[in-house]
This record gives C-alpha cells, sequence and structure tokens, in this order.
C-alpha cells in the first residue's frame, strides 16, 4: 500500500476525520477546539467539515466535559474529549476513575464506555511543573480503562481509529514534542488493534522497550550503540492497557537482556509493572537484571537544563544497554 | 454578540461599582504620596510586562509567558487596600500581582531567566513565583485553583483568630470551573475574609465570554449563593482601590465574603506568542482608550498637580530599575544538576 510523510497531529485528524465521516456518533468537545482547531491544530478544519453540534468548544471546566462525555457515551454516543494538557486531567479524575472505569462491571457486564479521552503530556520547553507530567501510571493502574501511547504519525493514525470503534473508556495520551514529527503513514483505510505491539528496530543482542516520545530517543540510542557493534531490539507497545506480553516475552527469550525507558517518574511506573511481569516469566533466561531507565522522583522543574536532567536522555538509555551487556561497570550501584 | 450590546462597559456597572468610579474621580481624595505609589505599581508592572514580552523575544526567557497589559489597574488597586500580613493568591497571568504586592523585581526577572536567584531559584517559572514568606500563595497553571487556596489561607487565619483578608485573583475563565462554587461556597457558609476578584477580560485563551456562559456579569454567580458581590471598572485603579477597600472592611467586620468582578480587557493575545487576531479592533481601542496605567498617571498629574518632567523622572526610575533587574540576573548562575539531584532524593 502507498504511504506518504505526515506529521503526526494531521494523522490524528486523518482519524477523527474519517471516524467522524463514518459514524454520525462521534463528537469532540474540548477548549479552543472548534474555530481555533485546538493547540496543537489537531481538530482544524473539523469545524466546518461537520458543523458546531459535532465540534464544540467549551470552558474550562475539565471536571464537567469529562463527565459529560462519560455520560454521552453510557448513553451510546462516540464523544471525544479533548483535554488540553494530561494535568488538567485530574480535574476530571472521578469520572475517569469511579464512573467510567466502573461502570461496565457495576452494570454486570452489559454497559460500555465507548469515551476517548485525548491529551497530551511530557516535558517540553520549560513548561514547568503543571505542564510537563507524564501521567499514565495513574490510569494504567486503575482496571477498566484502555491505555494508548502513540509514538509515531501512523500509530497515532491507526491506534486512534480504533479506539472509536471498541467498547472501552480510552485515555489516549499523546505527546507536545511529537506533534510536529513527519512519518510515513499508510494510505487507505489504516486501523491498529489494541494489545499489538510494534518492533521499530530489529535486533540480537538487547531489547529496548519504549514508548511515545522515548521511543524516537530510543531509536537514536540504537543508533549510536550500533555504531559501538551493539545490536539493539526496540519493542513499543504502543497500547499500554492491554499489553502485548507475548511479544515482550519473545523478544526478551531471544536476547536475553531488557531496558524499559520511560519518561515518566520511575516510582509506581509502568516500567516497574513490565519489569515485575518479565521477571515472572522469564527469570532464568535472563542474563542481566532488567534496567529502568526513567524520570527523577521529583515534579519538573523550569529550567531547562534541570527539566533535561529530570527525564531520561539518549546517554542514559545507552549507558543502561551498555550495563546490561556488563560492558560498564558491574553494577548500577558501582557506578 | 456585537460590540454594541458593550458600549460603555465600564460605565455600566452594578451601583455600588459606579458609585466607586465616581468617589474615584474626586479631586483632593487622596494624598499625592497615595497617588504617586499607584502610578509606580502601575507603571512597574507595565514596564515589566513590555521589557519582559523584549527578553522572551531574544529567547532569553523560556515556556509560558501571559502578559498583564491592560489589566495593571486591578493588581495596583486591590493590593494598595491590603494591609500587611494579609493574603493574595493568582493566575497564571501573575506578573502584575506579584509587583503590586511588593515583590524584588531582581528576583522575579532573575525567575523568569531560570536562575538560582529566583524566587523559586528558576524551578517554577512565570506560572509558579510564589512568596508564602509575604503571605503571597503564587501563581498557578491551574486555572481556577487559586480560589480553593485562597479560600484555605483565609480558613486558616480564622482558625488562628487572625482579621487578615485573603484576596484571590481569579478569572472570567475560572468562574466556569467547579472549583469556584465549591470554594466560594465554603467561604460563605464560614464567613471567612476572603475577596474574590474575578479579573473579567472577557476572554480565555481565544473563546468569548459570550460563548462560555449566557450570564457575563459574573458578580451575580456570589449574589446567587448569598455572597456580597459587585462589579468595578478593573482600568481604573482607584474605584478597584475604594472597591476594595469596602470589600475589606466587611470582611473585617465579620461579614465576608465579598466577591468582586472587575471589567477588563488584554492589550494583546493570550500569550506572548499569540497574536489574538480574534480581539475585535473597536472593542480594543475602547480599553486603550482606557488604559489604567494612563488614568494612574493622570490622576496624579490631575489630582494632585505632579507636573510632566516629575513623572518622567520616575519612569526613568522604573525603567531603570528593570534594567538593573536584568543585569543582575544575566550575572546569576543557575542550579547545578548535582544540586537538583540532591533535592529529589528529598522526595
Ligand atoms: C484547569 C486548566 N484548564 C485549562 C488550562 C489552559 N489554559 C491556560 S490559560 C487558559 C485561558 C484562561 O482564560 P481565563 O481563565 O479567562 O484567564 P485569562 O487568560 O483571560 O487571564 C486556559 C484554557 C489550564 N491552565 N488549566
Ligand atoms: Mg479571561
Amino acid at each position: 500500500m502507498a504511504e506518504r510523510e505526515i506529521m503526526y497531529r494531521d494523522a490524528l485528524r486523518e482519524a477523527l476525520d474519517e471516524e467522524m465521516a463514518a459514524n454520525q456518533e462521534v463528537f469532540i468537545i474540548g477548549e479552543g477546539i472548534a474555530e481555533r482547531g485546538g493547540s496543537y491544530k489537531v481538530t482544524e478544519g473539523l469545524l466546518a467539515k461537520y458543523g458546531p453540534g459535532r465540534v464544540r468548544d467549551t470552558p474550562i471546566a475539565e471536571a464537567g466535559m469529562i463527565g459529560v462525555g462519560v455520560g454521552a457515551a453510557i448513553a451510546g454516543a462516540r464523544p471525544v474529549v479533548e483535554i488540553l494538557y494530561v494535568d488538567f486531567a485530574m480535574l476530571g479524575m472521578d469520572m475517569i476513575v469511579n464512573q467510567a472505569a466502573k461502570f461496565r462491571l457495576m452494570t454486570g457486564g452489559d454497559g460500555r464506555v465507548p469515551f476517548v479521552m485525548r491529551t497530551q503530556g511530557g516535558t517540553g520547553g520549560g513548561v514547568a511543573a503543571q505542564h510537563s507530567q507524564s501521567l499514565e501510571a495513574l490510569f494504567y493502574h486503575i482496571p477498566g480503562l484502555r491505555v494508548v501511547m502513540p509514538s509515531t504519525p501512523a500509530d497515532a493514525k491507526g491506534l486512534l481509529k480504533y479506539a472509536l470503534r471498541q467498547q472501552d473508556p480510552v485515555m489516549f495520551l499523546e505527546h507536545k514534542h511529537l506533534y510536529m514529527t513527519k512519518g510515513p503513514v499508510p494510505d487507505g483505510e489504516h486501523v491498529i488493534e489494541f494489545g499489538v505491539g510494534d518492533i521499530k528496530r530489529a535486533g540480537t543482542d538487547v531489547t529496548v522497550i519504549a514508548w511515545s516520545n522515548m521511543l524516537p530517543r530510543t531509536l537514536k540510542a540504537a543508533e549510536e550503540l550500533e555504531a559501538q557493534g551493539i545490536s539493539v531490539e526496540v519493542i513499543d507497545p504502543r497500547t499500554l492497557v492491554p499489553l502485548d506480553r507475548e511479544m515482550i516475552l519473545k523478544s526478551v527469550l531471544k536476547t536475553r537482556r531488557v531496558v524499559i525507558v520511560q519518561e515518566a517518574n520511575r516510582r509506581g511506573g509502568v516500567a516497574s509493572d513490565i519489569a515485575s511481569i518479565i521477571q515472572e516469566e522469564a527469570f532464568y533466561d535472563l542474563d542481566a537484571p532488567v534496567e529502568i531507565v526513567a524520570g527523577l522522583d521529583i515534579p519538573v522543574p523550569f529550567n531547562l537544563a534541570l527539566e533535561a536532567a529530570s527525564v531520561p536522555q539518549q546517554e542514559d538509555v545507552v549507558a543502561a544497554v551498555r550495563r546490561s551487556l556488563h560492558l560498564n561497570a558491574i553494577s548500577k550501584a558501582a557506578e | 454578540m456585537t460590540f454594541s450590546r458593550n458600549e460603555g462597559e465600564t460605565e455600566n456597572l452594578s451601583v455600588l461599582g459606579r458609585e466607586m468610579s465616581a468617589r474615584a474621580s474626586k479631586k483632593n481624595a487622596y494624598s499625592q504620596e497615595f497617588l504617586e505609589k499607584i502610578f509606580r505599581t502601575a507603571f512597574k508592572i507595565r514596564t515589566f510586562e513590555t521589557e519582559g514580552i523584549k527578553l522572551y523575544r531574544q529567547g532569553l526567557i523560556r515556556g509560558y509567558f501571559h502578559p498583564y497589559l491592560g489589566q495593571e489597574g486591578i493588581a495596583t488597586g486591590v493590593c494598595a487596600a491590603l494591609k500587611e500580613g494579609d493574603y493574595i493568591a493568582s493566575t497564571h497571568r501573575g506578573h502584575g500581582h506579584c509587583i503590586a504586592w511588593g515583590a524584588d523585581v531582581n528576583k522575579m526577572v532573575a525567575e523568569l531567566l531560570q536562575k538560582d536567584t529566583g524566587y523559586c531559584r528558576g524551578y517554577g517559572g512565570s506560572m509558579h513565583i510564589a512568596d508564602i514568606s509575604v503571605g503571597n500563595l503564587g501563581a498557578n497553571g491551574i486555572v481556577g485553583a487559586g480560589t480553593p487556596l485562597g479560600v484555605g489561607a483565609a480558613l486558616a487565619a480564622q482558625v488562628r483568630g487572625s482579621d487578615a483578608v485573603t484576596v484571590t485573583f481569579t478569572t472570567d475563565g475560572a468562574s466556569n470551573n467547579g472549583t469556584f462554587l465549591e470554594s466560594l461556597n465554603l467561604a460563605a457558609i464560614w464567613n471567612l475574609n476572603f475577596i474574590l476578584v474575578i479579573e473579567n477580560n472577557q476572554y480565555a485563551v481565544s473563546t468569548r465570554i459570550e460563548e462560555s456562559t449566557r450570564e457575563t456579569d459574573l458578580y451575580k454567580r456570589g449574589t446567587a449563593i448569598g455572597v456580597e458581590s459587585h462589579q468595578v471598572d478593573g482600568n481604573d485603579p482607584l474605584a478597584v482601590y475604594e472597591m476594595t477597600l469596602k470589600a475589606a472592611e466587611t470582611c473585617r467586620a465579620g461579614k465576608g465574603p465579598v466577591l468582586i468582578e472587575a471589567k477588563t480587557f488584554r492589550h494583546m493575545g493570550h500569550h506572548v506568542n499569540d497574536p489574538g487576531k480574534y480581539m475585535p479592533e473597536d472593542k480594543l481601542a475602547y480599553y486603550m482608550a482606557r488604559d489604567p496605567v494612563d488614568r494612574a498617571r493622570a490622576s496624579l498629574r490631575e489630582m494632585a498637580d505632579v507636573d510632566d518632567a516629575t513623572i518622567a523622572a520616575i519612569e526613568a526610575e522604573i525603567a531603570e530599575e528593570f534594567e538593573k533587574a536584568v543585569e543582575f540576573s544575566k550575572q546569576s548562575g543557575e542550579v547545578t544538576a548535582e544540586e537538583f539531584r540532591a533535592f529529589a532524593a528529598t522526595y
């Protein structure tokens, strides 16, 4: 199939556009998304095409927006609620955690909540502590939520289209640094099912698992390591819930060494959970401890140098891979 | 909604608001010293913002920068009516509140330049400048968060038996957020010494207030839950001062809280990189003609008969203070990565 190079934000827009055209039940609400086309231009042009009934601006009322989205989904519509920053989604946590995530079980399995919250997180350019968080672990912890974190334009499009066709509440977490990145996206229908990871780079020596904005950083680290004669396999789970355990374990059995990279701070993070799955399933097949490269356990500072120091950089990934090959000091503690 | 509905909007206020505007325009009502203080504050904010924008454009400031240009009259008037020991809480557009509260410009500029000598040692930035040692609970990156925090400070004061008043500066945008009702209602049932100042600049980024609420006279929100509520011309620093003084008296007499809606308008877009093309030209012109800094200057000139040369000298002094702050900041260092990691270890 033919492919074009388009930006992440354009890929997201294509997904929304195609699903809105295909399904009258899909509508979007959010701050400044209609006339202004959204802070990251994802919804640009959709107001003109689908009208003010299906592309609506809201006041600054996150708890209300998320709540009405959940309600509309319970009533059978397919709302997409855009929250400017994942940090602001914290105002709507009751609706996400106590309502959306619980409804299916509480109704004996009958009630479904096809609700999609699109938002973005991560550090970028000194926007400081309340606009820089990576909060996927909060959602990951709550049974009932799907957690999606695309790293490429193609994944963004395919996963968003799938999100708008499945039946459960989806936390669709984009990254502020990725909107303007370009990549190939297949022409025509392109849907990616949840729970299917992607090998972004094949390799034989060490498996590195990364998602969202850590993926491009990890790919650069892999190039750097290749020049040192180290072959890295890079896996992007793409959806954290459900998680493609099979792909991860298959790669681990091949390389016997794993590094997990997350931008979020380490404590209570998704990386720790993936590490625990790996040690449980493949402990005797590992040749080195599972390495985690994660953000520091501290809010993100404004100062740019400190902001960079608070999240994993390319050199941190390189060092972790080398450690797992026993090429650096023997252990982290000895470094 | 066309501009015609809003024609004369800063004259068409609630009853007390008109009274305050009238009182504020009486000759001989204020000392020269007081009028000079008002002008200095308003002009200092104006200088900080216009010069700060230049630093931003030079790439010296990163992240968010929401200018307070056009709204200087509100912070200036409100803070002049408060006392030592009182508290303020602010918004994402918070530089003006800090300055009016008496902040050190050196430390403010240093913060914007990410320096160790800044108010937050470069950890916070524009949206998070705070100085709890003088009762400034800080700017905030979360729209609406300052209201419960301010009510909390007022509650602490009441529990402590202090008569301190807390002012939260909030926005038209935040008045549609749940925090507004929940916390103002708490302040009401507990008769807290709390003043909620809504800076109604009639926009939330590019969203017009008419798109986010049916009732654009926001003071009516307070009336609905039994809170004494008024409207004032936010571009008239002296009217804002009078209104706040009265509100603070009401609070200290045990009859708080009070809500004040200050009508105003930004002079430019939402942040430094927003050209604000969506702002109607005629409306902008209306507010530009009622510029709060010009009005503070005119009051000093006309009510206290201060001549232009004296005013020019004050302006030059403030401009120099800012230049020195930039120099101070440029020479300051930044927190090191090692120090930061040691800080992280305490989390
Ligand atoms: C809870 C929350 N939602 C959204 C934002 C993003 N945001 C920052 S400023 C702003 C507009 C604010 O408008 P208003 O509250 O009227 O204040 P103004 O900018 O006019 O001073 C928005 C939507 C935020 N910071 N916090
Ligand atoms: Mg506003």
